[in-house]
């Protein structure tokens, strides 16, 4: 056990857990955060996607330890909140591009990294991005059309 | 908790906890699909003091819209804005028992004329009963407006529900002649209302059971046997009894799980865990598990026999034969399963994303060793589940594990634990022939299957599932039957086994959809190595695939249009009406199928037709599909797809298009990736690696609709009716574009290119 500093949304928070414990559990279990969610424990599906700094990363095989002083770890409820949601989950809620909507941790941040790193991505380029996030209500024709929504609208 | 503090503020909280008595009852529930209901008008409603309506379903948000749909009917019916109506979802202590939420019965059992549909109807004509008292003006002079009951020709004068009933009991029953508000005066239901849940989805606020915590709370993780029929033979304790936050390690004959106070250290813990197993069983060879399926003692049921089949497909001009073969696939939640369980003594509370709250409260109850009546179950959302996903073992794992340490129990299962270990979706092996006369007609239909089932819903049964036969439970004994009965008790399609081209007549009496008489449906069941279930469109959706791949392959022997055709052998004029408003949409080249002048090389392209009526009664759809096959590798773009379907009345169309996408882009990952495998001693289809989904990014099709509306029809199920029917759409696609048949999902490159090579 070690305190580890982390900013997340915003917030500083010093919490004592084994450095090599993965950020998703940091974010769910100490700081009862509910958007990372835990779909598979091994990188794979996208569902505890969190930004750090302005990379998407998978937070269930990130160790908290990787995380250096001074990243500022984003999850989906830091981008936006249901009053005033971020323009891209505005976006899914106006395609209601969701079904079950446990993935979308994945969805929405995987795209938004795509976007900040590249504003003017294409079509292919987003699906290459999003080639890696599994959403098994299969909600993927609308998660694409919201993506390019907002897109369009930021350009 | 919130969900009682919400009651408290309501003022449904006298309501609400007094009928829970009335559900609570020693009466022992039905446990069929729909539940037993109630029929009391106060099981169902509660008008507030603060003028809120709190409305008490059975039927819960899968994912799919329910919630939505639900508060749409509630709105509709009682006149109430829909921001004024709240829905409790299937909790054992405060909804009526509905069931399982499952097999696209939401629909059908609460907005036709039972159920919710017609609680909100009793209310409203009660409300307005009380109101022509109140305001000494005769009912027929009444309406319904926004939470109040108005004088028609004069709108100022009205009366609250608030003030006519807010905060007391109804004391009625449901009242079987209330009548419902006519379709056309709808304004809220058959509209696209946005699903109420959307905006905390979509922003990572919403409750799931995951995410759910409960004061005093542990965490749990299990340890499965690493091989099928592995049995526990000891466990060294002391491998994990050091490590920090550790409760407790927990043994129940073959059920093995560790308790400790932080997740992470839970995980560790169930990683390091020494147990020592017995060797298991020898698993069935994969490659061949098709034919082995023939092989087994089997439970044979003759769906459809007119006795005749054997002497029509001697007389027939030609008989067409094929074998179809389908894998096991698996639900594959994308949140593995998770449950929350307190036991205290002899009383216990489970959340869980159950879709059967009544169902599990009794069988979590035979587990624990205590009264159903102590046990609530309350329903928390969890990731889209298709079905028997890991829900209600995970629940028997937590409550197992909070029963040994005394203490709130979360238990996340492992990706590999939800995966060895769920209850599958069947694999079948499919015989098709069909006699054809002279002029090209179906004469004669044999169709005959073999699947393997073992478990399933585990209502009544902790032992239908992994958890509850770990603990020591078994599923009910397997008896085989050879022969099958002759039918009767009329004719029954809820799995699609009768091909929609006969007349299904049992009885002299025709309850199928199509026009050949001489017909013979036999199942042969057996038992499954691994525990099997519902998953999305169990059995119909096989089936259908056969069916539909098959009579494709008719037509094209005969050389006619497959659209055509397959009007031609229907009777049915709603399902020949989406056959061709779908044709019709796609701009269909009617002609024979496979293409003519098909190029051996490069890519080809062509288009398949696919439709069903679902379970026989419960639904129409049909599909158009349009493929790319590059016949070099082997592998199939699907480029668009056209959806046309018929549920009666649309309670929200977008819902539905929502719907008929995820099931038809669900129904192409399971057709062209999806199979279980193992090797000689256990699953090995254990992450995303191994068990291959579509994904966000993957090439997909375009997705057109063509939305039937029957706003006065019955209303029908339409969760399962798109992922029904894309296998064959898609298999027949192929056949046209290339001129090869793929009678095997999924449709791996290397089985394309084998249909390829084998081209005449």
């Amino acid at each position: 056990m070690a305190p580890i500093r982390l900013n997340v949304n915003g917030r500083d928070h010093t919490v004592d857990v084994d450095p090599a414990t993965p950020l998703l559990y940091v974010l769910s279990d100490d700081l009862q955060l509910k958007g990372p969610k835990f779909g598979c424990g091994l990188g794979q599906c996208g569902a505890c996607t969190v930004l750090v700094g302005a990379a998407a990363i998978r937070s269930c095989v990130t160790p908290v330890s990787a995380v250096r002083a001074g990243d500022r770890v984003t999850t989906l409820e830091g981008l936006g909140t249901p009053q005033r949601p971020h323009p891209l989950q505005q976006a899914f809620i106006d395609e209601q591009a969701a079904q079950c909507g446990f993935c979308l941790s994945g969805v929405i941040l995987t795209a938004k990294a795509a976007l900040d790193r590249n504003p003017a991505a294409t079509g292919p380029e987003l699906q290459e991005a999003l080639s890696n996030v599994i959403c098994r209500c299969f909600v993927q024709t609308r998660m694409m059309k919201a993506i390019a929504r907002y897109a369009k609208e930021r350009a | 908790m919130k969900r009682r503090d919400f009651l408290k503020g309501s003022g449904a909280l006298i309501v609400s906890f007094s009928v829970a008595k009335v559900i609570d009852g020693d009466a022992v529930s039905a446990q069929g699909i729909n539940g037993a209901g109630a029929g009391q008008l106060d099981s169902w409603l509660a008008v507030g003091a603060d003028r809120r309506v709190t409305a008490y379903t059975g039927k819960c948000e899968l994912g799919q819209g329910m919630l939505t749909a639900q508060t749409q009917l509630v709105a509709e019916e009682l006149a109430v804005p829909m921001d004024r109506v709240t829905l409790i979802q299937c909790d054992t202590s405060l909804t009526p028992d509905q069931g399982t939420t499952s097999g696209s019965q939401s629909t059908p059992s609460n907005f036709n004329h039972a159920n919710l549909a017609l609680a909100c109807a009793t209310a409203r004509e009660a409300l307005v009963s009380m109101a022509a008292e109140r305001l000494g003006v005769p009912v027929s002079q009444l309406m319904a407006i926004d939470g109040a009951v108005a004088v028609r020709t004069d709108r100022s004068r009205r009366v609250p529900y608030s003030d006519l009933i807010g905060g007391r009991r109804f004391n009625l029953t449901l009242n079987s002649g209330a009548k419902r508000k006519p379709s056309n005066e709808w304004t809220v239901l058959g509209t696209p209302a946005k699903r109420l849940d959307m905006p905390a989805l979509a922003t990572g606020t919403a409750e799931f059971v995951h995410t759910y915590r409960v004061p005093g709370m542990v965490h749990g993780r299990v340890v499965r046997p690493p091989a099928v029929g592995a049995t526990l033979q000891s466990v060294d304790e002391s491998s994990v009894s050091g490590m920090p936050g550790f409760v407790k390690v927990v043994r129940k004959n073959n059920f093995l799980g560790v308790v400790f106070e932080k997740e992470w250290q839970a995980v560790q813990g169930a990683a390091r865990l020494r147990a020592t197993w017995t060797a298991g069983v020898t698993l069935p060879a994969h490659a061949t598990f098709n034919e082995y399926l023939r092989r087994q003692p089997s439970r044979d049921t003759l769906s459809i026999n007119s006795r005749d089949v054997d002497q029509q497909l001697q007389r027939a001009s030609r008989v067409v034969k094929a074998t179809y073969l389908h894998p096991y696939q698996m639900h594959g939640s994308i949140g593995t399963s998770c449950a929350i369980a307190d036991v205290q003594g002899t009383r216990a509370t489970i959340w869980s994303a159950t879709q059967s709250a009544y169902p599990l409260r009794g069988s979590a109850a035979t587990l624990l060793g205590i009264p159903a009546a102590n046990v609530r179950v309350v329903f928390v959302r969890g990731a889209g589940c298709y079905g028997i996903n890991g829900a209600d073992t995970v629940s028997f794992d937590a409550a197992l594990l909070s029963q040994a340490v005394g203490r709130p129990v979360r238990v996340q299962l492992s990706r590999r634990d939800e995966m060895a270990w769920e209850n599958y979706g069947f694999a079948y092996t499919m015989d098709e022939r069909a006699g054809v006369n002279a002029a090209g007609d179906i004469v004669c239909w044999d169709y005959e299957n073999w699947y393997a089932g073992m478990g399933g819903r585990p209502g009544g049964n902790p032992g239908n599932v992994i958890t509850g036969m770990l603990a020591g439970l078994a599923p009910p004994p397997f008896t085989p039957r050879t022969p099958a009965p002759e039918p009767a008790g009329g004719f029954n399609n809820g799995s699609n086994v009768v091909p929609a081209y006969v007349t299904g007549a049992v009885g002299g009496v025709n309850g199928g959809t199509g026009t050949v008489a001489s017909q013979r449906v036999l199942t042969h069941t057996s038992l499954s190595c691994f525990p099997t279930g519902p998953l999305r469109s169990p059995s119909r959706l096989q089936n259908t695939f056969a069916h539909e791949s098959f009579i494709d392959e008719i037509a094209a022997e005969v050389k006619a249009d497959p659209v055509a055709y397959r009007v031609r052998h229907l009777r049915d004029p709603r399902l020949i009406e989406v056959v061709q408003a779908a044709a019709r949409a796609a701009r269909w080249d009617a002609r024979p199928s496979p293409k003519p002048n098909v190029r051996r090389t490069g890519i080809a392209t062509g288009r398949g037709m696919s439709c069903v009526l679902y379970e026989g009664d419960n639904g129409y759809a049909a599909m158009v599909a349009e493929v790319e096959v590059n016949q070099d590798t082997g592998a199939v773009v699907v480029t668009r797809f056209v959806i046309s379907s018929d549920c009666g009345p649309i309670s929200n169309p977008d819902g539905l298009r929502n719907q008929m996408e995820g099931g038809a882009l669900q129904g192409l990952s399971r057709a062209m990736g999806e199979e279980v495998t193992w090797d000689e001693h256990a699953i090995t289809s254990v992450d995303w690696r191994s068990y291959h989904t579509m994904y966000v990014g993957s090439p997909s099709p375009t997705i057109e609709h063509v939305l039937i509306n029957r706003p006065d029809g019955e209303a029908m199920g339409a969760g399962e009716t798109s992922i029904t029917i894309v296998a064959a759409a898609v298999a027949n696609a192929i056949f046209d574009a290339t001129g090869a048949r793929v009678r095997q999902v999924p449709f791996t490159p290397e089985r394309i290119k084998a249909g390829l090579a084998a081209r005449a």
